[in-house]
């Protein structure tokens, strides 16, 4: 964990606000991801979270309230610029046609190219190394049309990889994934941001995925956030409830001691059989 | 193929060379035939007086020029067109750009004796205004469905051939064989000042869409991939459109409507070369040359001594070459 006091944060938004009707899709957002961070956004399908994705990496631009990147307005920085130091994996994954599988993550180093028109040895390097850490690199030949749903969801995160962001943005990256490369990406996730101080925000439905790797999670209800801080503060029966309206089991799972959350199903009022 | 700078100079190279040798093949053919030896001996300039001399200078070089420079340039543009619109059967005949140009130079011939530059700005403008159309109604989905493509352009095409035919309505008769020729896509009355116009053009334009070839290769992902890794899309598509319709427009005004260039030649590189603009551009581009060349060498010897408009030629093979496409693949690159 960071102290979170000494360190300037990586990512910032003060009082975002998106959308000008009444009800505001994102309502006064208040967020901070340090370098080293990972910081899980959830809540229930249209409470806001991908908009928020949307306004933190600067494709949307919020109608009050302010996104920093390294400690400056996002807005005031070109999407080249943007590009070179904030990575998102997209939860709809937008390929090239017809690129094999390493055209494809060496085209994540557009950014860093400026006018150079072909990769060099050193983005071939960072292009081989994401394919590695995402377990692709047996694959660097194979049209990138041709893959399974799990593998083109770690050749976004790899094509993201690529570029070395110091900020990483992910919307839903483990939906796709079977059990072992959810835990694969989560974990490689979790080095990169011990060792190399990455910062991620993490947009996610599992909640005890999100409990387990991150460090703080947001919790958007409505656009407006519900709760915010470590896992065991978030995530209790009371705030699940009021944002998802379920009624759930929360206790401790056995291996690091963060929150597990259980679903409880409704009783049958009447069951007339 | 993964694009380095020594593959793409390899296939450059070896596109140039047969672009060299069909130049000099389609040199000889025609309906005074003349001897390959005859080609060579005037190429370095040692006959300049007899008729084979004449035929090739005057008649034949600028033609085939002309049409190697017009295959070029509309190869190209459907390649970006191709890439922009996230649509394998986008094209510049198919989507109405042509038509757009050549509404625009009729026009401009209508409302006055327009030379040639100013025929040429008044397509460029009507190649302009089409494609911010297409790229209107593209807009709302993000990418642009086949369905959608294909009514657009006839919609599109079916306008400006009104507009057109008002004007030619209007002219005399003995005008009316060129017009529809032109209407096909004719490069029979090409000289060498057209070439002139159009060569600087051409081999800007398509130096300009080269330096944009990994803007392509992201834009052909989508918009909202190109922009999260760092391209300015809006920006840059606009870019693109001016250099598109500059190309187009100036081709068209020059050669009439020459059709399904934009969509087959691309294709063809494809297949062999992938998708990678930055070997797609050039080889497109060198490639359509040769292309056109043939075609329209082709044009003017399969009735010879009559002659074809050359787009009839490309529209025989493109028309079915875009059904089989879409019967096949649809609106899907895999």
């Amino acid at each position: 964990m960071v102290v979170s006091g000494k360190l300037k944060p990586a990512l910032a938004a003060e009082g975002l606000v998106f959308g000008y009707s009444e009800r505001p899709v994102v309502d006064g957002v208040d967020l901070e991801i340090f370098p080293g961070d990972i910081v899980g956004i959830i809540g229930p399908n249209g409470s806001g979270k991908s908009t928020l994705l949307g306004l933190l990496c600067g494709l949307l631009t919020p109608s009050q309230g302010l996104v920093s990147l390294l400690g400056r307005p996002i807005q005031e920085y070109g999407r080249e610029e943007v590009a070179q130091v904030l990575g998102v994996v997209p939860q709809t994954p937008e390929l090239t046609p017809g690129f094999s599988i390493l055209e494809t993550v060496l085209i994540g180093r557009f950014a860093l190219m400026g006018r150079r028109l072909f990769e060099d040895a050193e983005d071939l390097a960072a292009a081989r190394r994401a394919l590695t850490l995402t377990g692709l690199e047996n694959l660097t030949d194979r049209r990138a049309g041709e893959l399974s749903g799990g593998e083109r969801q770690r050749l976004v995160l790899a094509r993201a990889l690529a570029a070395e962001p110091k900020v990483l943005l992910l919307d839903e990256p483990t939906s796709a994934l079977d059990l072992d490369y959810q835990l694969k990406v989560m974990s490689l996730l979790e080095k990169a941001c011990a060792q190399e101080n990455l910062a991620v925000g993490l947009v996610s439905h599992d909640l005890n995925l999100a409990a387990m790797y991150c460090h703080r999670l947001v919790l958007l209800s409505q656009g407006r956030p519900l709760a915010q801080g470590p896992p065991e503060k978030v995530l209790t029966p009371e705030n699940l409830l009021a944002a998802y309206g379920v009624k759930t089991l929360v206790d401790q799972e056995p291996t690091r001691g963060r929150p597990r959350v259980t679903l409880k199903p409704p009783q049958p009022a009447f069951d007339p059989l | 193929m993964r694009a380095t700078p020594a593959r793409v100079g390899l296939v450059c190279l070896g596109l140039t060379l047969f672009l060299f040798l069909v130049l000099l093949l389609c040199l000889g053919l025609g309906t005074a035939d003349i001897s390959p030896a005859q080609v060579l001996t005037w190429l370095f300039g040692t006959i300049t007086e007899n008729s084979a001399a004449v035929i090739l200078t005057k008649f034949r070089l600028p033609r085939l020029l002309l049409a190697a420079l017009a295959g070029a340039s509309l190869s190209m543009c459907g390649a970006v067109f191709q890439g922009v619109l996230r649509n394998p059967l986008a094209e510049p005949f198919i989507l109405g750009v042509s038509g757009g140009a050549a509404a625009g130079a009729v026009l401009a011939l209508l409302l006055g004796p327009a030379g040639l530059g100013l025929t040429a700005a008044a397509a460029f403008a009507g190649a302009l205004a089409t494609i911010l159309l297409v790229m209107g109604i593209a807009r709302r989905h993000g990418r642009m469905e086949t369905s959608t493509l294909v009514l657009t352009g006839v919609m599109i095409n079916a306008f400006f051939t009104s507009a057109i035919m008002f004007v030619i309505s209007t002219t005399t008769d003995q005008k009316l064989h060129a017009i529809m020729f032109w209407l096909y896509g004719d490069l029979s009355g090409s000289n060498i000042e057209q070439a002139w116009l159009l060569g600087p053009i051409v081999l800007g334009g398509g130096l300009l869409l080269f330096g944009y070839s990994r803007h392509l290769n992201l834009l052909s992902a989508g918009d909202r991939a190109a922009a999260l890794a760092g391209v300015h899309v809006e920006k840059v598509k606009l870019i693109l459109f001016l250099i598109v319709s500059l190309l187009c427009g100036v081709t068209v005004c020059l050669s009439g409507l020459i059709g399904f260039v934009g969509l087959m030649v691309p294709h063809l590189v494809r297949m062999v070369l992938g998708h990678d603009y930055r070997l797609l551009l050039p080889a497109a581009g060198l490639f359509g040359a040769s292309f056109l060349v043939l075609a329209d060498t082709a044009a003017r010897t399969v009735i010879s001594p009559a002659q074809l408009p050359v787009g009839v030629v490309t529209a025989s093979l493109g028309a079915p070459f875009f059904l089989m496409l879409l019967a096949r693949r649809g609106s899907r690159w895999w």
